[in-house]
């Protein structure tokens, strides 16, 4: 099989421009997105993600044109995601150029919208983007882990991580495959924005409860963490996004870096 | 050089657009066949469903794909575009344009379905739309159907998914791709540059 693993940056927008908090707060200016597009699809990104956190009715229009602007400098895939909750919207943003659509509150809400995109559009366009929290405290019928000998469930969040859903995300996963999704980008709360690597627990767990391709999102701070999801699970694409936008490192570096670890990438 | 790409309501046909305006091309996007003259080449891409594709094309066009591309026309059917060339295919029930003979099957579920990422080629034969591209160059696929054509001559590469995936078939001025050559960086914008020199003929 040489289906090689995904690199994907990841770029947070709001008002027009980039940017990166910390847990999901706590946001700073990280630069313009479409030149950020142009440099990563150059740099051989395998795939780009843009997730407006703002997501408000009245940023509609400013992420159409910003979809469009960078569909005509990239020709690689990329994702659009970020307060979609109907089709008519879904749809706006597949015209506008984009390839998929990530829904992710919208799909907790009305878990139907998920088949109604996979009809219309295929499979391939529905991304569902997952927010996990892990929650400590015990609750009946949740699919418990441990670390450092701490149990653990899993919690869906909605809401860009700020509500809390009481939905087991190993559950959520397996229901929003059955649903239609194409694939899961998954992000881990508790590391986000703390450089500190994947939440290999969870990762691992959802992607040997789905056959979707899964995106490991959440704590990367260093090459290093890239090649560790790989190695520890059978993830199928990693997400960062500061270290890309900061210069911090190039894309090409880090792919480079995976191959010599025996990780296939495209180069 | 006019090209015309067929929309079927299904998602994004931008990105098509600008690879093939990027190569030159001047592109119409259309929604029927009637009166659709003066193009050089059609393209049918590669986003949406099986039956409300090819239901979208045959409800608004009383002219048939066949009739209307008459074997003279090239024609570059990228993913579901290219299984819409077959008779049938297990994603609907729609008859297919069945301008090619065989069928198109879903993927074995013990696969990651879909098949999504960037996979090589491998190179069975020449063909046109492979000029000046190297075996075993990436492409991006998604998708989550292979077509099993009646007669492999038609293969003109494969690709390597635990099973075999026709990736690219040639029949005459009919050109299928699997994969998206409208997001497979350099490796794709050169394939439609080579299917535009095509059209030109």
């Amino acid at each position: 099989m040489t289906l090689t693993k995904r690199i994907i940056p990841c770029l947070d927008v709001a008002n027009g421009r980039v940017v990166k908090g910390l847990n999901f707060e706590s946001i700073k200016d990280a630069g313009d997105p479409v030149l950020l597009a142009e440099k990563y699809s150059k740099e051989g990104a395998d795939e780009l993600v843009f997730l407006d956190i703002t997501a408000s009715q009245e940023q509609r229009e400013t992420i159409r044109s910003l979809v469009s602007k960078v569909a005509q400098v990239i020709d690689i895939p990329f994702t659009v995601g970020g307060g979609v909750k109907t089709l008519q919207h879904a749809r706006d943003i597949l015209l506008c150029g984009a390839d998929k659509v990530a829904i992710n509150t919208g799909a907790v809400k009305n878990p139907q919208i998920i088949t109604e995109l996979m009809n219309l559009f295929g499979k391939q366009c529905v991304v569902v983007a997952i927010d996990v929290k892990r929650n400590y405290d015990y609750a009946e019928g949740k699919n418990i882990f441990s670390e450092d000998s701490k149990k653990f469930w899993f919690e869906v969040f909605i809401y860009g991580g700020k509500k809390e859903t009481g939905i087991d995300a190993i559950e959520w996963a397996k229901k929003v495959q059955q649903l239609g999704a194409g694939e899961i980008l998954l992000t881990s709360i508790d590391k986000d924005g703390t450089k500190d690597g994947y939440d290999i627990i969870l990762t691992k767990a959802i992607v040997e409860t789905v056959s979707t391709p899964v995106i490991a999102s959440g704590g990367c701070g260093e090459p290093l963490h890239m090649l560790d999801v790989f190695k520890k699970t059978d993830v199928d694409a990693a997400l960062a996004a500061s270290i890309f936008h900061y210069e911090t490192h190039s894309v090409d570096r880090v792919k480079e870096y995976l191959k010599e670890n025996n990780v296939d990438v495209r180069l | 050089m006019k090209v015309a790409i067929f929309d079927y309501g299904a998602g994004n046909i931008f990105s098509l657009k600008v690879a093939l305006e990027k190569q030159g091309a001047t592109v119409d996007v259309i929604k029927s066949f009637d009166q659709a003259d003066n193009y050089s080449g059609l393209l049918l891409p590669g986003v949406g469903n099986f039956d409300p594709a090819l239901q979208n094309m045959r409800k608004n066009s009383k002219t048939t794909f066949q009739e209307y591309v008459q074997d003279k026309i090239p024609v570059l059917g990228i993913c579901l575009g290219m299984e819409m060339f077959f008779e049938k295919s297990e994603e609907g029930k729609e008859q297919g344009l069945s301008v090619m003979e065989g069928e198109v099957v879903i993927l074995p579920n013990k696969f990651k379905i879909p098949h999504m990422g960037w996979n090589n080629l491998k190179l069975r034969k020449s063909n046109p739309l492979m000029d000046g591209i190297p075996d075993s160059s990436w492409v991006y696929f998604v998708h989550s159907y292979r077509v099993k054509p009646k007669n492999d001559d038609i293969i003109v590469a494969d690709s390597d998914y635990g099973i075999t995936v026709p990736a690219i078939v040639n029949r005459g001025t009919l050109y299928g791709t699997q994969f998206h050559p409208e997001k497979s960086g350099k490796v794709g914008s050169l394939m439609i540059q080579n299917f535009l020199r095509e059209c030109k003929k």
